[in-house]
């Protein structure tokens, strides 16, 4: 910092960097590269095993059925995240702390004691389904089934939801719902046209996110969910280990890479979500 | 308010400070509904429950997953700690996480200060954008390309490969704990040690770590529990020879029918949310120091 370096010398804090680009370029980057090299049939440029995705029945049935459960989980989260990020706006303190705890009990708890729970919870004759039989629906099967997965995945994936709601909620002015009532607006006429739309930037963000991180299940599918209904995780495991069709996977991998970049890079632009990733990663963690 | 898990995120206008207030809110023309208070309690409840439920399963008497668990019993633990496949797993999971959140401690830390001085370039922002890059990318697609290469690298089932991969894995964590603990550091302290004879060496052991131990300490706890925790990439760089608790546990849902399982579940629940709320308390008593809540906040807008 003080003393003068020659103009071609680098700046001396890249070399700090340099570890941090050797591990992760070596350990990630370079898995991530040789995957997508196979994929393009390692230097003949070929598109086949792209065409073949589209082409062999399987992963595009997989696909749709992996958007439609990510699409669900998302819905869910958000008709049970915007109540609850309300509610964290509404009350003190020292309630706000423990709805955040609550709220992120999901990520710091282990995925597979979580799972393992859901399973408990989801089996025959389990807890849930003795609750819902309370409503009347008494042959609702949750073990083994789409239900039960979309329920265990809206439970973790709830905080993406959330936080940023929560941020977004957090900054609307209360007073604009009370002037929009006492000027005679009922109360969801006030809400839907007046505190709803101020609140979309979260309501963006946060379904991207978790429609994002929801593709990318693995391990709460293959416990709690059937083989027969499997995710495009699961595809994409069982084509590496026991097809052992590698530039297969390595075609179908890029692919899921890609959309979830493109779907992060879209978040990331409608409300600054890659701040909540990255702000809720530095306290817990994603790795699901 | 500068708690561990508080969200980083804009913390909206502190409102309604004592119970007096809420008192009287409730009786202003802007109450909170009791169907919203309802709602949020289903919520919390639906958050909370499937972690909390692994607790009495672990004291079951029975050989099955049926809950309610019938009797009281601890032979689950007995289990645990007694049966060799378990032990072993737990031991590999504890060494492996110590060696990559090591690791990973240092790379991170090292690669924060990097950012901190060049702090301000647009190639320095890039770095940080591709650092953070293994967070977003799904476990899946990591675990699958991983193991791949690793198969010809040799490194499956290998201390050596949980430990590579978990160390990558993590490195982002620790990153973005120090970045933010650097958020609020003075660089003239730098200058003025500098200029008292200091060499960097000695200038960063003695200033600038002790500034940022917190971030560094965090950032250790969030690269321990994250390759504590992990699965998938362990799924996938398993052996016969060397697994580590999570496969462990997969294997004893998937495979054969172990409820020892619970037992398992229950020690990680009760260790790690023991973990997060010491850290909770000790950093909710420093509330008053220079502390992390600002430098948080900065990193959020730096990243946007």
């Amino acid at each position: 910092m003080m003393t003068s370096r020659p103009r071609w010398l680098p700046h001396p804090g890249w070399l700090l960097l340099i570890p941090a680009v050797a591990l992760l370029g070596g350990i990630l980057g370079v898995p991530l590269w040789q995957s997508f090299w196979r994929s393009i049939g390692s230097g003949d440029w070929t598109l086949e095993h792209y065409s073949a995705l589209f082409t062999d029945g399987v992963t595009l049935k997989v696909l749709a059925r992996t958007g439609q459960a990510a699409a669900v989980v998302t819905i869910v989260t958000l008709l049970l995240g915007y109540p609850y990020a309300y509610l964290m706006t509404r009350v003190g303190p020292l309630w706000r702390s423990v709805l955040v705890v609550m709220v992120l009990m999901p990520f710091w708890t282990s995925a597979l004691a979580r799972n393992f729970g859901w399973l408990i919870l989801l089996y025959d004759n389990g807890l849930v389904q003795r609750f819902i039989a309370l409503f009347g629906f008494d042959d609702v099967v949750l073990y083994g089934t789409a239900q039960g997965v979309t329920l265990a995945m809206s439970q973790v994936l709830l905080p993406f939801m959330v936080l940023p709601l929560f941020s977004a909620l957090g900054g609307i002015d209360r007073r604009l719902l009370l002037a929009a009532r006492s000027l005679g607006s009922p109360p969801l006429v006030a809400f839907w046209k007046v505190y709803f739309p101020l609140s979309r930037g979260g309501v963006v963000a946060g379904c991207i996110l978790t429609f994002t991180l929801a593709c990318g299940f693995y391990v709460t599918p293959a416990l709690i969910g059937s083989p027969r209904e499997s995710l495009i995780a699961q595809l994409l495991g069982q084509r590496t280990t026991q097809l052992l069709d590698f530039a297969g996977a390595g075609a179908l991998g890029t692919l899921v890479l890609v959309v979830t970049l493109v779907l992060v890079w879209w978040a990331n632009r409608m409300g600054g979500s890659m701040a909540t990733i990255g702000a809720v990663a530095g306290q817990t963690g994603t790795r699901r | 308010m500068t708690t561990l898990v508080e969200p980083s995120i804009e913390v909206p206008a502190p409102a309604k400070p004592s119970l007096l207030a809420r008192w009287r809110n409730r009786r202003s023309a802007d109450p909170t509904p009791v169907w919203l208070t309802v709602v949020g309690t289903f919520v919390a409840l639906y958050l909370v429950l499937p972690t909390l439920i692994v607790i009495p399963m672990s004291f079951s008497e029975a050989t099955t997953f049926v809950f309610p668990p019938r009797g009281h019993s601890l032979w689950l633990y007995r289990n645990f700690f007694t049966n060799d496949r378990w032990l072993d797993s737990l031991r590999n999971s504890f060494i492996v996480a110590a060696c990559a959140a090591s690791i990973a401690t240092i790379v991170g830390t090292s690669a924060a200060l990097g950012l901190h001085q060049l702090r301000g370039r647009r190639s320095a922002r890039f770095m940080q954008s591709a650092l953070m890059f293994p967070i977003l990318v799904p476990s899946i697609v990591i675990a699958t390309a991983v193991y791949i290469s690793f198969l010809r690298w040799h490194l499956v089932g290998t201390l050596a490969g949980y430990v590579l991969a978990h160390a990558a894995l993590a490195t982002p964590f620790v990153l973005a704990t120090v970045t933010s603990a650097l958020g609020t550091f003075d660089p003239t302290y730098l200058r003025a040690s500098a200029s008292l004879g200091a060499s960097p060496w000695r200038s960063f052991l003695t200033v600038t770590l002790p500034l940022i131990s917190r971030g560094v300490a965090t950032g250790a706890v969030l690269a321990f529990v994250t390759s504590f925790d992990e699965v998938v990439i362990a799924l996938f760089i398993r052996s016969p020879r060397f697994q580590t608790l999570p496969v462990q546990m997969y294997n004893s849902v998937v495979v054969e029918i172990d409820p020892t399982i619970a037992a398992s579940s229950s020690l990680i629940v009760v260790t790690v949310s023991l973990i997060f709320l010491v850290a909770l308390l000790v950093n909710s008593r420093r509330t008053s120091r220079p502390g992390s809540a600002n430098n948080r906040r900065s990193v959020v807008r730096r990243t946007r």
